[in-house]
Order: structure tokens, then sequence, then C-alpha cells
């Protein structure tokens, strides 16, 4: 296989394999949880389920001030590669030119410079919650196989895609393709793995506002 | 109770419904809830995180109930919930939790990771992985209708004290009164004085009200050790009384769980709604308080604070009620730092007291409430528990700290106006 078919393979049928278990996957997932229900409340409500499900929705984006003291590190880093991971995936104008191909839509990017910029600064924030997670004692306790697996595949197509840009070291076709290649390993692992959080951190931050709501407590 | 790993294993299936499926998706092993856990924070021991303790939950719903984990099992490869592991557990999901539910404020996701514990006890308990001191106690509260083995005879002692002591008439059984009474074994043999200030002040106001002998006692150990049938069971004579005494309103009184079990969880638990009210004694008053019908005079002398029971405060929402009626009788109220809804747990809760294995461990960790109080200095301590009040006496003897511990209830007693 030469580079180029290879970059078609990643672009073409890679891209289609990798859309159809991601898209499949998260409609499984999603399947999975609802199905299994939860039975209504007879208590007297004092509140209501809908606005503090809604509430809650939102409020846990942002850490009361004596949570954030007792995990200062853990938050800011966390917080740091979340944001630079919607830069560099949103803003980088060769990533929103793709989704106008396939959609038909776009929005204006940023400068290329400063999604570069942004690049790194994930990149480092991710370092940094690896070393976090392997020198706190309760994350390293915690940490499994698939924490460590995630965290690879997330670093992944930021490191493939910076290389990428910068051409280092190999052919342009074959940075891009690896690049891609990283991003659909990692499409496909998603929605089996915790990476789902970014989809049912909703569901659960939901449930527990509508638990909290009904009784008329805060969350 | 009979007990067996299949039992334990098929209550860990009935617990796992959407939000427990929500709750597992989401973890991303942060770490966070830790920071928010006493047991944690006073140990430095990493197992006792809080989501660590769902483990045995965990692993039914991943291996039952999503695909990875059911492709997983048909090869072998996922890890089974055996008895060694619930064995390991248990101190962990008893001894080291009292269900107070900050880690779940704290979870960035969302995760009620408190409701997930709660429903992990109930494939422990099954399974006979539970504590001697809570087996027996949900033994005696089912046999003899009290956890700590009070009869009705041992109330009808008490409430002749009281009548004593008071020249009022503690009523018993009478059907149509507007509030029933329940009260916690350890109201009634250690502070009979919350069924005097409860006299009074009903007579003062002029509210009807009653104490059922068939269901006298609030507390719930099956909710504690998390056996469904066995709370269900000691709901349902509570509703079969309210019921024939037909009143309107029951009355959980200063006792966090009990608050729990039959405010939230006693409807679900038998399965039909109340034809009744439920609230909690701060609710009541606070309400005589807003008709005029509760009226105080004097303040009392020093610096108060109030300690937040867990199960009224952050998992009930009875926050802003003892503080209004503080207010009537302190004028120099002072708060402490994280109170209210993210009030520090006093370690004894959620059945951790009835657990003497947890003895030594509940004192350790009082070193957080130590801080707490430490950082205000408070003259006393005003809160709304028997367990919480119980615990908080010992702990302030073992940190030499010598501050009085008030009910709230007690306290608007001594200070009704004539």
């Amino acid at each position: 296989m030469t580079e180029i078919e290879l970059l078609s393979w990643a672009r073409g049928p890679g891209l289609q394999i990798a859309t159809v278990i991601f898209v499949a996957g998260i409609v499984i997932r999603f399947f999975e949880i609802l199905m299994l229900g939860r039975k209504a409340n007879l208590a007297e409500a004092r509140g209501s389920e809908m606005s503090g499900g809604l509430k809650t929705m939102f409020t846990r984006t942002v850490p009361d001030r004596a949570t954030y003291k007792r995990s200062a590190f853990t938050i800011t880093a966390g917080y740091l590669f979340h944001f630079g991971l919607f830069i560099t995936f949103f803003m980088f104008a060769p990533h929103i030119l793709l989704v106008k191909d396939i959609f038909g839509f776009g929005w204006p990017s940023l400068p290329t410079p400063i999604v570069d910029a942004f690049a790194v600064i994930t990149i480092i924030s991710l370092l940094a919650v690896l070393a976090n997670r392997l020198n706190n004692k309760v994350m390293r306790y915690l940490t499994n196989f698939e924490d460590l697996l995630t965290w690879f595949l997330t670093l992944a197509p930021l490191v493939t895609g910076y290389i990428a840009f910068h051409r280092i070291g190999f052919t342009a076709p074959t940075l891009l393709a690896m690049h891609i290649l990283s991003v659909e390993l990692l499409m496909i692992v998603f929605p089996f793995t915790k990476l789902m959080h970014a989809f049912t951190l909703f569901l659960a931050r939901w449930y527990n506002g509508a638990i909290s709501g009904y009784k008329g407590v805060a969350s | 109770m009979s007990a067996s790993l299949d039992k334990g294993i098929s209550a860990l299936k009935q617990q796992v419904d959407a939000s427990v499926a929500a709750f597992f998706s989401s973890c991303v092993h942060c770490g966070i809830c830790a920071e928010a856990c006493l047991f944690y924070t006073e140990t430095g021991e990493p197992e006792r995180t809080p989501i660590n303790k769902t483990e045995p939950l965990r692993r039914i719903w991943k291996s039952e109930y999503t695909l990875v984990g059911r492709l997983g099992k048909m090869l072998g490869l996922t890890k089974k919930v055996d008895h060694k592991l619930l064995e390991e557990w248990e101190t962990l999901v008893y001894d080291s939790c009292t269900m107070c539910g900050r880690c779940s404020m704290v979870c960035p996701v969302g995760n009620d990771i408190t409701l997930m514990i709660r429903k992990t006890r109930e494939g422990m308990a099954a399974a006979g992985h539970a504590p001697a001191g809570m087996i027996g106690a949900s033994k005696r509260s089912v046999e003899i209708g009290s956890p700590m083995g009070v009869r009705l005879p041992a109330l009808r002692a008490q409430i002749k004290h009281v009548e004593a002591d008071t020249g009022l008439k503690v009523p018993l059984d009478v059907v149509g009164a507007e509030y029933m009474l329940l009260l916690s074994s350890m109201e009634i043999m250690n502070f009979p004085e919350f069924i005097e200030a409860i006299a009074k002040i009903f007579e003062k106001a002029g509210a009807s009200w009653t104490i059922a002998t068939e269901a006298f006692e609030a507390t719930n150990s099956g909710i504690q050790i998390g056996v469904s049938d066995i709370a269900a069971e000691l709901v349902q004579r509570i509703v079969d009384a309210a019921e024939k005494l037909k009143v309107t309103t029951v009355i959980s009184p200063e006792c966090g769980h009990a608050y729990t079990a039959i405010r939230w969880d006693g409807p679900n638990l038998v399965g039909k709604k109340f034809s009744f009210k439920v609230r909690h004694i701060l609710e009541v008053l606070d309400e005589m308080r807003q008709q005029g019908r509760l009226k105080t005079s004097g303040m009392e002398s020093g610096k108060l604070t109030y300690h937040d029971p867990c199960q009224i405060s952050r998992r009930g929402g009875v926050i802003d009620e003892p503080r209004r009626l503080i207010d009537m009788i302190s004028d120099n109220f002072v708060e402490m730092p994280d109170h209210g809804k993210m009030n520090w747990c006093c370690g004894a809760g959620g059945g951790v007291s009835a657990n003497e294995r947890a003895d030594e461990l509940r004192l350790k960790v009082f070193q957080r409430k130590k801080d707490q109080f430490d950082a205000i200095r408070p003259d006393a301590i005003v809160s709304a528990c028997s367990n919480c009040r119980i615990h908080l006496e010992d702990g302030l003897e073992e940190y030499n700290m010598d501050i009085p511990l008030l009910s709230l209830t007690e306290t608007i007693a001594e200070h009704l106006a004539d």
C-alpha cells in the first residue's frame, strides 16, 4: 500500500467504518442506559425534577470554591485540556472545511497560529493530567487500563495533528493519514469507554439534579 | 434473613436502573469525590474514595447491562462479584460511609455516588456481608420494633415521668389528631426531654397530637443496612398506625435517617402514596412560627452554631427552617465554614454508630468536625438529630473539647413565651 492509498483508505472506507461504529455505538449506549428506566417517585414532591435536573446539567460545570481548593490541580488541568481540545478540534480551519464538505455548513475559524498554540497547551496539559494521575494517590488507586488507553487515544490525534501541520519527519500524505487514523481509532473506542462521559454526563447530571430537585434539595 | 452470593448478585442486578447506568458510564476516575469524604480526608487511604465503594455494583452493571461487558463475560474476561470481593468491601461500604451525600454534591459529571453506595448495600446485605452490629439492630427493629430494643413499657415509663414533670398529658392513640409523632429509640432512652419539649410547644400552639403505641419508632435499620424488605416492613407499621388514627401529618423527630426513611423512601418502599403528609419536626415548628403559634422570649447567651444533620439538610432540604428558628432564640449565631448543604458529617450516620467495629474510625474522622468547630469556637452547638448529638458528644469528649450540645426543639421549648 502506497502512502496515497493509505490516505485515501483513511479518508474513505476508514472514516466510514469509524463513523458507523461511533454513531451506532453511541445510540446503543444511550439505548442500554435509558432502556433500564427508573421507577416513578411516590413520595410527596417538594420541588421539581425538571428544574432541578436542568439546573444541575449546567451548574456542575463549575465547582464550588472549597472543592476547587481541594482539587485545584485536577480541576485546572482538566478544564485546560477540555478547552484546548475544543479549540483545536472545532476552531481549526481545515477541520471546519471538512465539516462543510460533509454537512454543507461551517463556522468561522480561529487564526492558525492561535490554534497551533492551543495544540501545544493541550498536549502539555494532557501530559500534566497523566503525571497527576500517576502521582495523586487517589487517582493512581482508581486508574485502570481503560484510563491509560483513553488518555493515549485522546493525545494521539493532537500529536499526529501537530506533527502533520508542521510536517515533521514524514511526507505530507503519510502524516495526514496517521492523523486521520488516530482520530478514527478514537472514534471507534469512544462509545465503549469512559470517553462516553462527553455525552452521558448530561444524563448523569440530570438524574442527580432531578432526584434532588424532587426533594427540594440543592445539588 | 438467609443470605447467599446468588441473592446478593440478584439484589445488585435489581438496583441497576437508568440513573445508575448513566452514573457509571460517566465516571472518569478523577478522584474529586475523595476530597469530599471525611473518611478519605482524615485517613488519607485511597480505597476509601467514595466511587471505589461502589465497585461490586459497578461490576454487575458492566457485565450485565453493557454490550462490551456482556461480550467480556462470554469470553470470561470480566471481573466477577464473589465473596472475596464483598468481604473486602464490607468495611468500605458500611464502616467508611455514613451516606452523608457530600460526594454526590461535588462529582463533576454529576454522579449521585451516595445513592450508588446505598444500592451497593442492598447486594452486600443480601449476600451476608453486613456488619454484625447492623444485623442485630435490624433484627431488633423487626422483632421488637426498635433497633435498641426499646419496648412500649419503656416508652410508657418515660411518658409517665414527662407527664409528672410538666403536668401535661402525652396523648396516646388519639384518633383524628392532627399530628402523629414518631420518636427515635435514642430520644426515648437518652433524651426524653424531647417528648417534654413537644408536649409544651404543642400545648402552647394549640395543636392536637398523638403517639401511636403500635408504631412510635422513627428509625429504620432496613434503610441503613440496605435491606428494602425490612425497611418496607418498618415503614408499613407507621403507615398502618397513621391510617388507623386518621392523622393529617406524621412528624419525623430529631433523627436524620428517619426523615429520609419515612419522608422520601417510605412511599417508594411500600409502593404507594401516603394518605398523610410527612414533615420533619423543624418544618412543623417553622410553620407554627410563621402562623404565629410559636412564640418565644429571651435569647440564649453565648455564641451558637448549627450542625446540619446530613439527611435533614443536604439530603432532606430542611436548611432554612432551623436557621429561622435559631434566630428566635439567639442573636449571636455563627455559621461554621462549609455549613448547610456542604456541612461535614459527624461521622456516625448511615448505620456507622450501630456498627461497633467502626468505633475507632468514626472517632478518628471526627477530626474534620473538630476543625470546623475550631474555626469558630462556639459556646454551644445546636443540632436536630439525636444520633449526631450522641456522636458529637462522644467526639468532643475524645478530643477534650468542652462544648455543650443542644437539641433545637428542646431549646425552643425552654424559651416558650408565657
